[in-house]
């Protein structure tokens, strides 16, 4: 599933992928959302860094999530504080909580700031922004 | 006496605070710390010891080349952002007790709203690198919408209410009625207008979120044995800690919940000790937050607390943030909020608690805090 709708940003403020991250990036562009899981005691952690907190391990992979989750919380920001957002205040940035545990940043397509709220169901939709960076938005899940 | 008690604060200084200092924060700096030597009754060359703010832009060097120090005998500074300050009072305090340092000064002076504004994610934004490649491109691009997010869910967890954030910032402000030297000295608020104010991150409005000013301010720490021989009062560090990490912690924890146990065998006392607080107001709901996770009162009770005006310098149990703080007074980041947790040890505040033993200043929701009482 591909989103229309733009990040909230545009091209203006893209995440930078670095080795520690990179796969988290590779899998979004191919239309997968996984989440960095160690190897060896199986917590999931995001975002994604080289050892595990729990048990200490370099070792993990990279596991599929569902998409599906729910806002854990939100915000919605009425004054821009960077100049690509000067004309698209208000705008809600959401915690989403995905069924698997982790929680991501992220933006929701479809829905008004003023229709949110916590606990809201939601799913995964992908936004290819550039030839590298797909992004995780989600929307109101069917 | 606890251990740390052979430390004192020994000299306050700060500048004018303003929207535009037409000067330097170098020229800021030095002045808050001209004006604290003086306060201390110590020569600029006997410093040996500077302390910062790692985001500020005056350097150790820089400050000892204006001061013309005999012997930079220690340095250093703390990492974060604004919420380092009791940090570095507790560093100073291990210098001096370990003998690095005779005479720390901590200082900072920095633009922060006619140069690098907070605000704007100036000073803590990271251009999508690093764990912020998770956050900012959805708009996370300043403090105030990660910590706007935690408040939203900790709103949902413990039923406290934006009229309660509202309280904060009201009593406050009454607060800085009664401080010629406070940003909003001459402006009252009232609940009502709190509450008609416009959100600039809900669920943050206007009045919920801190000043951004220009100005410097300076402390000096020594020994207690010399601080006796000083001109001012010694301000005596009871207890200064600060927090980093926590594995344990729960989305809606703030730090406090991790360095309290601490702080609080340090200093040998608990909550119910505390005559008066200073507690980090970035934003006001914070402050309901430190009073429920430092155990000034229980989860989900801190917004009646502060209804219930216990808070208020007039008439309550815990007055807090007696110089107006960072909403009304200056957000010089924990600073201004130090430099009152020693007035009300001296007994010079504006709003002055009477026969304060216990002065409690948070500089970061839980990240530090210190403990300040008179000469036993």
């Amino acid at each position: 599933m591909t989103s229309e709708a733009p990040n909230i940003l545009g091209e203006l403020l893209l995440p930078v992928p670095e080795p520690d991250n990179q796969p988290y990036w590779d899998a979004l562009r191919a239309g997968e959302l996984r989440i960095q899981r160690c190897a060896s005691c199986g917590e999931l952690r995001h975002p994604p860094q080289p050892m595990c907190p729990r048990c200490g391990s370099f070792e993990h992979g990279w596991s599929l999530m569902s998409g599906r989750g729910e806002v854990f919380s939100y915000v919605v920001a009425h004054q821009p504080v960077h100049p690509a957002l000067r004309d698209k205040t208000p705008f809600a940035t959401v915690l989403v909580q995905l069924e698997e545990g982790p929680r991501l940043a992220s933006n929701l397509v479809g829905v008004e700031p003023g229709e949110i709220e916590i606990g809201l169901p939601v799913e995964v939709v992908f936004h290819p922004v550039t030839e590298e960076i797909t992004l995780a938005l989600f929307r109101r899940a069917k | 006496m606890a251990d740390h008690d052979h430390v004192a604060i020994v000299g306050i200084g700060e500048t004018d605070y303003s929207g535009e200092s037409g000067r330097s924060e170098l020229m800021l700096a030095l002045q808050a710390i001209r004006a604290a030597l003086d306060d201390a009754g110590i020569a600029p060359h006997e410093v040996d010891g500077l302390m910062r703010w790692a985001v500020d832009t005056s350097s150790e060097a820089s400050i000892a080349d204006n001061l013309g120090l005999r012997d930079l005998a220690w340095f250093g500074e703390v990492s974060q952002a604004g919420n380092v300050g009791a940090a570095l009072v507790a560093s100073a305090t291990a210098a001096i007790k370990a003998g690095l340092a005779e005479v720390v000064v901590i200082y900072r002076g920095v633009n922060g709203r006619s140069g690098r504004r907070y605000g704007s994610g100036a000073v803590t934004g990271r251009r999508g690198q690093g764990s912020a490649a998770f956050s900012e491109p959805f708009g996370l691009l300043t403090p105030q919408h990660g910590l706007a997010m935690m408040a939203q869910r900790r709103m949902y967890e413990t039923g406290v209410t934006n009229r309660q954030f509202g309280m904060v910032a009201v009593t406050e402000r009454a607060h800085a009625n009664r401080n010629p030297r406070a940003t909003f000295f001459d402006r009252p608020l009232t609940i009502e207008e709190h509450q008609q104010s416009r959100y600039v991150v809900e669920p943050f409005r206007l009045y919920d979120c801190c000043l951004e000013t220009d100005g410097g301010g300076a402390l000096v720490l020594t020994s207690l044995e010399r601080a006796r021989s000083l001109k001012s009062a010694p301000a005596v560090v009871r207890a200064a800690a600060q927090h980093g990490y926590a594995a344990a912690r729960e989305y809606t924890d703030t730090s406090a919940r991790f360095l309290a146990p601490r702080l609080w065998a340090q200093a040998g006392i608990g909550p119910g000790d505390i005559d008066v607080a200073q507690i980090y107001d970035h934003f006001a709901p914070f402050v309901i937050f430190a009073l429920e996770d430092y155990g000034f009162a229980d989860r989900g009770e801190g917004g009646p607390f502060v209804e219930s005006g216990a808070i208020s310098w007039e008439g309550g149990i815990l007055p807090v943030n007696t110089s107006g703080g960072h909403l009304s007074e200056a957000y010089m980041q924990g600073m201004n909020q130090l430099l009152e947790g020693v007035r009300q040890v001296r007994g010079t505040s504006t709003a002055q608690v009477e026969n304060v033993e216990a002065s409690f200043v948070d500089t970061g929701i839980g990240t530090g805090a210190v403990i300040l009482g008179p000469d036993a």
